[in-house]
């Protein structure tokens, strides 16, 4: 059973459609990552999620509640924000205490000295903070109770907001893009602590990011969200190996996908080169399609070798891979190949080479963007040779 | 500083100075004319430093003659009460503007901006016949009143407000504040540079007012201290000079103590309604 559940989420701002139609469920205890493009609506459904905002239909459940009507702090969803949002004037430990002192205080007791003199207000307070003594040890930062925002580094305070976040046991998690200000080590260490952080919890987690490598690396699940739609959501090795929409595949992998176009005659073959793909379908013939490989799947051929021609534009060096730009001579478009640093060797630009794709691991879009099922021929032609 | 003194330096510095000197001349001459005697005031000589030390006269009939103790408590009082009333009434009114979203937002921001340019003398008679029929003339509820909503004070803390990241409200409301708390715990906490600049604009302005304190208050127990000056005029049949300069300073020394006590804050508190908090 899903613990938390979206259902067609939808809003838009002055007539404009951010978010159209989104639906998530998520798991006990699971780590979902909300990966999209700059302004395609991740923080805008975060902020509905979390009743910071009202979604113009749709549906929010927590367990079996629906969550709609309630307000932000009735929900019991704690945020981590892209600014961290501590109260600038109160010390980290008052920071991390104010969750626990909103709930479980009363009015009165909260009030400036009149509250201290109340009964029973001693001993709650002495209890949050042994709560927060508690969350600080867990995230090491029991020795700067004592200081201001302004006195710590990003790192410092984005831990000051997790556990600001954490204390109050919450029923779901969101964060927003929580590791952007940091530096580029800091975040890698922080990814490791957050997913840490979330396996002791186990609350689930709605976590959304424009990184997709911190998407892939931290997620149980990746949801991929573009133009306002979740067009994906799946595991991280399934959102690589296998999206189900163009745009997926083009927002996901680093360095990008190849995209090229092609044709699909009226036998539902597809023609690229010396590269025949099979996509059984009803599709009118002639329909246009679009492959595509990922450059690990471009291997480097000799010249007049290789399904496809092409010339070396130039050499990208990473240090374990060298990415290869080629230009396709026939259609112009260039050709992004990744491998291994040896056989790149004596290669140099200008130099005409041929490529070759991996025919197992080309994947065909239709005009629309969904991804088409696809068989290399050979394959077909064996099977149909066989039965 | 180890700057040389170029020309240009030069005539910038006693540009400033004289400047300076122009604005400071009428206070001078006040401070001065308070230690002379009646027969030095009047006579054709024109000294800055008095003949005969006449201070102590002069400050004894300042003090005696009318009730100076008075006078500087009703101006407390009164710019208290207002100070008071405006925070309370703008710090929430701006919040609302500034972070809240509702359907008359915008017709009240204009009712705003309508109400700057409105000035008190405007509206003066009609509050004073309000007043009369209230039978509220000669307190401080006359004196208070017309001023607790500062208009002006909303577009300040309108403007501070706005700078103030939303993800800080967003934050607080998750974590169980309401409106009112949210205003009381995170808004004015961190406003104070607004709220320090706002009290100096305020408190100057009523501690100095004249016009208003004038229509509404003709007993002398209720008198502010510009018009206590009034009132020590008339009693001293207007030409005992050196006392009512002794007087004036007297009652100008509070403000100025205040601000060069306060001037940092002062400062600050101007520069950042200008930066963003
Ligand atoms: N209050 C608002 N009024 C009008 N438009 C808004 C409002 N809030 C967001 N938008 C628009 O909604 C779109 C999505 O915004 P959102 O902040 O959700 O993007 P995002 O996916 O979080 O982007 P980023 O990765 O840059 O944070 C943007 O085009 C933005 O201009
Ligand atoms: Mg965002």
């Amino acid at each position: 059973m899903s613990v938390f559940s979206l259902r067609d989420i939808r809003k838009s701002f002055n007539g404009n459609a951010i978010l159209k139609g989104v639906s998530l469920e998520a798991e006990a205890g699971e780590f979902i990552a909300l990966v999209g493009p700059s302004g395609c609506g991740k923080s805008t459904l975060l902020r509905i999620v979390a009743g910071l905002d009202h979604a113009d239909s749709g549906e929010i459940r927590i367990g079996d509640r629906e969550m709609s009507q309630l307000t932000a702090a009735d929900r019991n969803i704690a945020m981590v924000f892209q600014s961290y949002a501590l109260y600038p004037h109160l010390t980290a430990g008052q920071n991390i205490a104010v969750p626990l002192a909103m709930r479980k205080l009363t009015g009165m007791q909260r009030l400036p000295f009149i509250g201290s003199l109340l009964p029973g207000q001693r001993q709650v307070c002495a209890d949050i903070q042994r709560q927060v003594q508690t969350m600080a040890v867990s995230l090491k930062i029991d020795h700067l109770l004592d200081r201001k925002p302004g006195q710590m580094s990003g790192g410092q305070r984005q831990r000051v907001a997790l556990a600001r976040a954490m204390v109050r046991n919450p029923s779901v998690f969101l964060m927003d893009e929580p590791l952007s200000n940091l530096d580029a080590n800091l975040r890698v260490h922080a990814r490791g602590e957050i997913v840490d952080l979330h396996r002791r919890a186990g609350v689930p987690t709605l976590y959304v990011t424009h990184d997709q490598s911190e998407a892939l690396s931290m997620a149980d699940r990746v949801a991929v969200m573009i133009g306002g739609n979740l067009l994906q959501l799946a595991a991280p090795q399934t959102i690589y190996d296998d999206p189900s929409h163009i745009e997926v595949a083009r927002f996901i992998g680093q360095p990008r996908i190849n995209l090229l176009p092609g044709k699909k005659d009226a036998h539902g073959i597809v023609q690229f080169g010396a590269l025949r793909l099979a996509s059984p379908s009803d599709a009118v013939s002639d329909a246009s399609v679009t492959l595509g490989v990922r450059p690990e799947f471009v291997r480097l051929r000799a010249e007049g070798q290789g399904a496809l021609a092409a010339r070396v534009e130039r050499l990208e060096f990473l240090g374990s891979e060298v990415i290869v730009f080629a230009k396709l001579a026939a259609i112009g478009e260039t050709m992004l190949a990744k491998v291994i640093p040896g056989e790149v060797r004596g290669l140099v630009a200008g130099q005409a080479i041929g490529l070759d794709m991996d025919p197992a691991h080309v994947m065909l879009f239709a005009e629309d963007g969904r991804r088409l099922p696809a068989t290399p021929v050979s394959a077909v032609l064996r099977e149909t040779a066989r039965g | 500083m180890t700057q040389t003194l170029t020309l240009g330096r030069f005539f910038r510095l006693s540009l400033l100075s004289l400047g300076a000197l122009m604005f400071l001349a009428p206070y001078i001459f006040m401070v001065s004319t308070a230690g002379k005697d009646q027969s030095e005031i009047f006579s054709a000589s024109l000294s800055l430093i008095p003949q005969h030390f006449a201070y102590m006269a002069n400050f004894t009939k300042a003090l005696t003659r009318v009730s100076m103790q008075n006078l500087l408590l009703n101006g407390v009082i009164v710019c208290g009460l207002i100070l008071v009333l405006q925070v309370v009434v703008a710090v929430p009114c701006a919040y609302a503007l500034a972070k809240l979203k509702f359907g008359a937002a915008r017709f009240m921001m204009a009712l705003v901006m309508l109400g700057l340019l409105v000035p008190i003398h405007a509206t003066a008679l009609p509050l004073y016949v309000a007043f009369d029929k209230l039978s509220l003339l000669n307190s401080y509820t006359a004196l208070v009143a017309p001023f607790s909503i500062s208009v002006f004070g909303i577009f300040l803390f309108l403007q501070f407000f706005r700078a103030m990241p939303d993800d800080l409200i967003h934050a607080a409301r998750l974590d169980g504040m309401s409106e009112a708390g949210i205003v009381a715990r995170v808004i004015v906490p961190n406003a104070w540079p607004a709220v320090t600049a706002f009290a100096i604009f305020s408190v100057v302005a009523h501690w100095n007012d004249l016009f208003w304190p004038l229509i509404v208050v003709t007993n002398q127990s209720y008198a502010t201290p510009p018009l206590g000056l009034l009132f020590f005029r008339a009693a001293e049949a207007g030409d005992d000079y050196g006392a009512l300069m002794a007087a004036t300073l007297i009652i100008t020394l509070p403000l100025v103590i205040a601000f060069l006590l306060a001037q940092k804050r002062f400062v600050e508190g101007i520069t950042m309604t200008g930066l963003k908090g």
